[in-house]
């Protein structure tokens, strides 16, 4: 790494807010960096703050009700600062997303090259036949059969795979330099699932894109990423590369969630297997968020957050007992 | 589509026929000789008789009812006791005037409470919102000829902009689209047109709502749609619900006009039916309910047909 080098995407001190009855702190300082063509992991419990977390990538939150803070830069663009015209040229063409229920993601009385195509004519001002053209390229890209056919179809004409394939088509379709995707085979069959995720990794790669995976199964974190990155209560608790989170795990939850996984069974094992619930997230966390839950705790866990220590080069683990890497 | 249009055509034939009896028995059951208002008092035995011959009143109800029919199928609805003109020539022009101010009412009823629906959708829970509630529920509680007299009183006795009754100079078969008769249609069509408003204005809002909070309306966003963009799939997705709502609105504006009508003295099917019943007049009643069933019909026919060209999921 040289002096110069810049991320493709930094997040610094993000915090999310939801304002109602209640506040719901759903993210509380949540740093990452990605570089071009890595793909990111993020992995937790639900409610963590995953999809939030994604969301707020993209300024998907409803804007009356969501109070965000903090530093969301993508490539050039200063995303929480950008105005509604360049936040829409910024979505869809610099970063896409994939959701995890395509049949709700899809609009229903729309055929896909429809879809598809409005999306392409939105972003590379070209005509009607062209972007419909790069819809046809982009169906058989994903390996839907018979392409030419599907274009014409309506999103409830189609299985669930099938249509997950179409979202993916729609949201790589303008070649974003990042692609954010929400648990994108969680609701899908296990076949398939693979199927989408093998498919997913080659893209990635072919078009050189950088990528964060949303997810509840260790088993996909760990075969897509080249990082991973452990969230809980809001708070990223535990960022490494793949190796260093699965074999030196050093946060005490990261490691309750290896242990609750089966040796040579890891795919589709579900993150639940640790005692005890998630905080209630009404209020700001003041420190370790993980301490009721936590066997190792220490009196000064709740006096303040952990701070990240650096446990190992580029694995970072925010615990008071992680220990620094002595250089 | 087309198999599904041929099987919603022959649909039609069998609801027509339901429909034929239905009038034709309802007029019957009612109480009353239909001569007795045109005949004097002491007419002797034997004209009544000529009377009830000419009219077809000695034959047994079936047989009536089949020679109706089979003359009503040919546009031939027999001859108005009351004016002795032929009921299809009275009919036709009620109907000019009953269609022209239900589909007034209704193009004024759609456009004002799209409006109001997707403000109030999009601004849901706020001052907006409950501005335009206010005005839906308005709208369908207020009683019409109420509102049709407040509105003579204001607009044609107070501030002498418009002319309170009636459909303009020469009779009512004299219609022309220019200023002098259609000033006489404003008031009443504005009257007739706050239930269909109010409607479709609680119509909208819920849909424009619901679909509001569904996912791929994030998706449309995240693939990078402006406001406007997603407004048009807003639109889309709600057409179908919205024009089901008000093909039915249009349709009881057809049928229920009668207070309307009567209060604007406006010469539609409205008024027909007020002046068939009050004199008996069983021919024109009969034809007069008949059209306006069709029409009802008919107008579920077409929404029916259009819900499917928009809403692919409903497409069989
Ligand atoms: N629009 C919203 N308004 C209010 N609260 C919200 C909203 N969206 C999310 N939350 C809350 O924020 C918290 C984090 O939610 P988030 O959807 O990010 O969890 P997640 O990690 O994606 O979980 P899952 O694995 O179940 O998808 C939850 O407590 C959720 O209830
Ligand atoms: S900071 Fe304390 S409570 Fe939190 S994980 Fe570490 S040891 Fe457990
Ligand atoms: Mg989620």
């Amino acid at each position: 790494m040289t002096a110069t080098h810049r991320p493709l995407v930094e997040v610094k001190d993000l915090h999310v807010r939801f304002r109602g009855e209640r506040n719901v702190h759903a993210v509380n300082g949540v740093d990452f960096a990605l570089d071009r063509g890595e793909v990111l992991g993020i992995l937790g419990e639900s409610g963590s703050g995953k999809s939030v977390t994604l969301k707020a990538l993209l300024r998907l939150l409803p804007e009356k009700r969501t109070v965000i803070s903090g530093q969301i830069r993508v490539g050039n663009e200063d995303v929480l600062a950008l105005e509604p015209e360049a936040l829409a040229d910024f979505r869809g063409k610099t970063a896409s997303m994939i959701f995890q229920e395509p049949m709700l993601a899809l609009d229903p009385v729309y055929t896909i090259g429809w879809q598809i195509a409005e999306a392409v004519e939105r972003h590379e001002k070209c005509g009607r036949d062209a972007a419909r053209q790069r819809a046809l390229e982009m169906l058989e890209r994903v390996r839907i059969p018979s392409p030419a056919r599907r274009l014409d179809a309506y999103p409830h004409e189609m299985s669930g795979g099938m249509r997950q394939r179409a979202m993916i088509a729609l949201a790589l379709a303008c070649k974003p330099q990042v692609l954010l995707a929400d648990e994108p085979t969680t609701a899908l069959d296990a076949t398939v699932q693979i199927q989408i995720l093998l498919l997913l990794r080659e893209l990635q790669r072919e078009l050189g894109m950088a990528a964060i995976f949303v997810t509840h199964d260790i088993g996909v974190a760990v075969e897509v990423s080249d990082r991973i990155a452990v969230m809980y209560a809001g708070r990223i608790v535990e960022t490494g590369k793949v190796a260093d989170i699965v074999r030196r795990p050093s946060h005490p939850y990261t490691r309750g969630l290896l242990a609750s996984t089966v040796h040579g069974a890891m795919r589709g094992k579900r993150l639940d297997a640790i005692p005890g619930a998630p905080p209630s997230l009404n209020e700001a966390p003041s420190g370790c968020s993980f301490a009721p839950r936590c066997k190792e705790v220490l009196p000064e866990c709740s006096q303040s957050l952990p701070q990240a220590v650096t446990v190992s080069p580029a694995h970072l683990s925010r615990c008071v007992r992680s220990t620094p890497v002595t250089a | 589509m087309l198999v599904y249009l041929i099987r919603r055509l022959l649909y039609v034939v069998p609801i027509a026929l339901a429909v034929s009896v239905v009038c034709f028995s309802l007029v019957h059951i009612a109480p009353g000789d239909p001569l007795v208002s045109i005949l004097p008092p002491d007419a002797s035995l034997q004209l009544v008789e000529q009377m009830r011959k000419s009219y077809g009143f000695d034959q047994p109800i079936p047989v009536q009812f089949g020679i109706w029919l089979g003359k009503a199928i040919q546009g031939d609805f027999g001859t108005s006791i009351a004016t002795s003109r032929p009921v299809s020539q009275e009919i036709y022009k009620a109907v000019g005037n009953t269609l022209m101010l239900a589909m007034a009412a209704t193009l004024i009823g759609f456009t004002l409470g799209c409006f109001f629906g997707f403000v109030a959708g999009y601004f849901r829970d706020t001052w907006i919102d409950r501005v335009a509630v206010t005005v839906s529920i308005l709208g369908v509680s207020v009683p019409h000829y109420w509102l049709g007299m407040v509105l003579v009183i204001v607009f044609a006795v107070l501030l002498p902009w418009l002319p309170p009754t009636g459909a303009g100079p020469g009779s009512s078969a004299d219609w022309a689209w220019d200023w002098a008769h259609m000033q006489y249609l404003i008031l009443p069509a504005v009257t007739m047109s706050v239930i269909p408003m109010g409607i479709v204005t609680r119509t909208v809002r819920a849909l424009v709502g619901d679909i509001l909070s569904q996912e791929f309306v994030d998706a449309l966003r995240a693939k990078g749609l402006t406001d406007w963009g997603v407004f048009q799939h807003v639109v889309k997705n709600a057409a179908p619900t919205a024009l089901t709502v008000i093909g039915l609105q249009l349709g009881y504006l057809l049928g229920g006009s009668i207070l309307i009508e009567t209060v604007f003295s406006w010469p539609g099917t409205g008024s027909l039916l007020n002046a068939a019943i009050f004199q008996r007049d069983l021919p024109l009643l009969q034809g007069t309910i008949l059209v306006l069933a069709m029409f009802f019909v008919v107008l579920n026919l077409l929404v029916d047909v259009a819900q499917t060209a928009i809403d692919p999921r409903i497409r069989r």
